[in-house]
C-alpha cells in the first residue's frame, strides 16, 4: 500500500484497484467461458493501448501502423504453434507430412530457413519481443533521426501496415496467406483449445498485462516520461536542452512495439488463429480510436477503452453489422470533437471531483477526534 | 598559464560563414570573435540575420560554408544536443518551456545530468538537483512557483523560467533572443538584474532592440545588415558610425 501510493497517486490507485477487481475476480466469476474468451480477445488490444499511450499520449508521436507490430507477434506466436501442430504424425495426410498445411498445398516440400527456429519455445519469446522491437528500431531510427514526424509519421506507418498485409497475403506458402495460421492446437504438448485452458490463458494474459501496466507506469514516473511529455510540446527545446530527441522518440515507438506485440502473441493463444486482418490499416486505426476512446493521456482509461469499443464492437455487429464501421468512425469524431481526453478525461472532469469531496468530507470527520491532519498535496 | 603569457584563445571563433536559403545569402561571410567573459549584443533591422546567426551557432540550421569554432572545436559538423553538451545555451525569442510540466520539472529537464534515454530511465531526483533547482528558482522570481505548471505562468514568467533553464545548464556560452522582448516595464527591470547576475563568469551572446538595455550590458555591439558585418565595436563607436545611424539607428 505504502508502495503503491508512490507509485500510483490516489486516484490512479482507484484505477488499478477497479481494473484488478474487474478482470482477475468479477469478469471470471460471472461470465461464461465463451465470454471470457472474449474478454481475453479484448484484451490483446488492451497491451496496444498502453503502447499507443505512452507513445502517442505522451510522446505525440502517432503511429498508424500498431497493427503491425502486434501482427508480428502475433505470427511469431503463431508459428511456433503451428509448428508444433504440424508433427509428421499430425499431417501424414499431405504429401510433405510434418510442415504446415498451407505449406503443402503451395507445392512447398521442405520447411523455409526463417521457419525453423521457431521449433523453440526459447527462441518464439525473445521473437515476439525482439523482432517488432527491432523492425520499430528500425523504422524508428529512419524516420527520427531525419526528423520526420507528425502526419508525415502516420501516414508512413500506414504504409508500412499496407505493405506488410500484402507481403501476408502474397507469400501465401510461407505465411498462410489471407486466411492466415489457422487450426493451432498445442503448446509444448499442452492443449489450448478447452475451457480450462481458456481460463488459465486468460488468467496469464491478465497477469501480463498489469506487468505491462507496470513498465509503462515505472517510465511515465522517470524522468523520461517527463522528457516525453516535454517533447511532445517543445522539441526544440528539449534538443537545446542536450537531449537527442530521435532517440527518445525511437525509445518510446519501439516500446510501442513491444507491448502491441505482446498483445498479438497472446491474441494468437487466446483466439487460436492470426491472420492478415488484424495487420493491416483499418485495424491499425481502430486500435488508435480505442486509445482515444479511453483517453490517451491515461494508462487505465486506454485500457478500458480498448475493452469497451471492442464489447460494443462485439454486440452490435451481431445485431447490426452494416452500422458498426459507422459507428466507430461517429465515435472517433465524438472523441477529438467533444471530448479530446476521452473517457479518463470524462472521468477526472465529472467523477473524480465528485470522489474527492466525498474522502475530503469523511476525512473531515474522522479527524475531527483525532488532530487534523493536513491532506497533503501529492507529494512530488 | 605555466610558461606565462599566451596568445589570447577566443571562446567563439565565426569565421568565413555563410548560410543560403534558395540563394538567399541570409548571413554572408561573416567573421566574428567572441572572448572569455564578453557580453556581445547583437543589433541591426529585422531580416539582417541576427537570429540565423544564433541558429547557426547552436545548430539549427547547417552552415552552406564557413566555420564556427567553440573553444577549439568545429560546431558545424555537432547535432544540437552535442553543440548544448559542449557549453552552448540558446533561448529562443518566444518563450518555449513545457507548458504541461511544472515549473521545477522544467528546471530539472535541463539539469545536465541523465541525458541519454537510460541516464533518464535511472535518473534519481536527489539532494542536488533539488538544491539546484531552488538556488535557479530563486534567481528567476519563481521560488513559489515551482510546484506550479508552466501554463500558468506570465509571459514575462515564462520569459523567466526559459533563462532558469538555460542556467541550470551552466553554459559557458548563452546565447538570448530578445530577453526582454514582450515585457511589461517593471518585468524589463527585473529581467536586466538578473541578465546582470547570471553573465558573471560567462560569454553572452544577446540579440536585443532594447537601446538602453544594450547599452546597459554590452561589453561590444556588432551591427549586422544584409546578412554581414555593418560595424563593430564599443557602444560609444557604433553609435557614432554613420552607416550605422543611416542603416538602423537613425529611424
Amino acid at each position: 500500500m505504502i508502495i503503491n501510493s508512490r507509485f500510483f497517486n490516489r486516484s490512479e490507485l482507484m484505477g488499478f484497484i477497479a481494473l484488478a477487481a474487474v478482470l482477475f475476480v468479477i469478469l471470471p466469476l460471472t461470465l461464461d467461458v465463451f465470454r471470457l474468451n472474449l474478454v481475453a480477445k479484448y484484451l490483446t488490444y488492451a497491451f496496444v493501448a498502453i503502447g499507443l499511450v505512452l507513445c502517442w499520449g505522451y510522446g505525440g508521436i502517432l503511429s498508424l501502423g500498431q497493427g503491425v507490430f502486434f501482427g508480428l507477434g502475433g505470427y511469431c506466436m503463431a508459428m511456433f504453434l503451428k509448428l508444433e501442430a504440424s508433427s509428421v504424425e499430425n499431417t501424414k495426410i499431405q504429401s510433405t507430412p510434418g510442415i504446415p498445411d498451407f505449406m503443402d498445398w503451395n507445392q512447398i516440400t521442405s520447411l523455409p530457413l526463417f521457419w525453423q527456429p521457431f521449433h523453440s519455445l526459447t527462441f518464439t519469446v525473445l521473437a515476439i519481443i525482439l523482432v517488432p522491437g527491432l523492425f520499430a528500431l528500425i523504422i524508428g531510427t529512419a524516420m527520427f533521426k531525419r526528423r520526420v514526424g507528425g502526419t508525415y509519421f502516420a501516414i508512413i506507418t500506414q504504409a508500412v501496415a499496407a505493405i506488410l498485409t500484402i507481403l501476408i497475403v502474397g507469400q501465401q506458402g510461407y505465411t498462410g496467406g489471407i486466411n492466415g495460421m489457422t487450426d493451432l492446437r498445442t503448446l509444448k504438448g499442452w492443449d489450448i483449445r478447452p475451457d480450462h485452458a481458456k481460463i488459465i490463458l486468460y488468467f496469464v494474459e491478465v497477469v501480463l498485462l498489469f506487468a505491462c501496466i507496470g513498465i509503462a507506469q515505472f517510465i511515465r514516473l522517470t524522468k523520461l516520461g517527463r522528457i516525453l511529455v516535454a517533447m511532445r510540446e517543445q522539441e526544440d527545446r528539449v534538443r537545446f536542452s542536450g537531449y537527442s530527441v530521435a532517440n527518445f522518440k525511437i525509445f518510446a515507438f519501439c516500446m510501442a512495439a513491444i507491448f502491441a506485440a505482446i498483445g498479438g502473441a497472446m491474441f494468437a493463444l487466446n483466439v487460436g488463429f492470426m491472420s492478415p486482418s488484424f495487420v493491416g490499416i483499418v485495424p491499425s486505426i481502430e486500435m488508435v480510436i480505442y486509445t482515444a476512446v479511453g483517453g490517451r493521456m491515461s494508462i487505465f482509461g486506454a485500457i478500458w477503452g480498448a475493452i469497451l469499443v471492442n464489447f460494443a464492437k462485439t454486440s452490435l455487429s451481431e445485431s447490426f453489422p452494416q452500422l458498426w464501421l459507422f459507428g466507430l468512425g461517429a465515435l472517433f469524431i465524438a472523441v477529438v470533437l467533444a471530448f479530446p481526453n476521452g473517457l479518463s478525461g470524462l472521468w477526472a472532469d465529472y467523477v473524480q471531483p465528485r470522489i474527492d469531496r466525498l474522502f475530503a468530507s469523511r476525512k473531515a470527520k474522522t479527524s475531527w477526534s483525532e488532530n487534523s491532519v493536513a491532506d497533503g498535496a501529492p507529494a512530488e | 598559464m605555466l610558461i606565462g603569457h599566451q596568445p589570447k584563445e577566443f571562446l567563439l571563433a565565426v569565421s568565413g560563414l555563410t548560410v543560403s536559403f534558395d540563394g538567399f545569402k541570409a548571413v554572408n561571410d561573416l567573421s566574428f570573435y567572441v572572448e572569455e567573459n564578453e557580453i556581445r549584443v547583437i543589433i541591426g533591422p529585422n531580416g539582417a540575420g541576427k537570429t540565423t546567426v544564433l541558429d547557426l551557432i547552436c545548430g539549427k540550421t547547417k552552415a552552406t560554408s564557413g566555420s564556427i569554432q567553440f573553444r577549439g572545436k568545429e560546431l558545424t559538423k555537432m547535432r544540437e544536443n552535442e553543440i548544448v553538451q559542449t557549453g552552448v545555451g540558446r533561448k529562443f525569442q518566444t518563450p518555449s518551456v513545457f507548458e504541461d510540466l511544472t515549473v521545477f520539472e522544467n528546471l530539472e529537464i535541463s539539469f545536465p545530468r541523465g541525458r541519454t534515454v537510460f541516464g533518464s530511465l535511472t535518473f534519481q531526483r536527489d539532494q542536488l538537483v533539488k538544491d539546484r533547482v531552488e538556488e535557479v528558482a530563486e534567481m528567476i522570481f519563481l521560488k513559489d512557483k515551482l510546484n506550479t505548471y508552466a501554463d500558468e505562468l506570465s509571459h514575462g514568467q515564462k520569459q523567466w523560467l526559459e533563462i532558469g533553464m538555460l542556467l541550470i545548464q551552466d553554459p559557458d556560452l548563452l546565447m538570448l533572443d530578445e530577453p526582454v522582448a514582450g515585457m511589461s516595464v517593471s518585468e524589463r527591470a527585473k529581467t536586466a538584474e538578473l541578465l546582470n547576475r547570471i553573465i558573471k563568469n560567462r560569454s553572452v551572446l544577446v540579440i536585443e532592440h532594447d537601446m538602453k538595455f544594450v547599452e546597459d550590458i554590452a561589453h561590444k555591439v556588432t551591427v549586422l545588415h544584409q546578412g554581414q558585418i555593418l560595424s563593430e565595436g564599443t557602444m560609444e563607436k557604433v553609435k557614432n558610425d554613420p552607416k550605422v545611424v543611416e542603416v538602423y539607428l537613425g529611424h
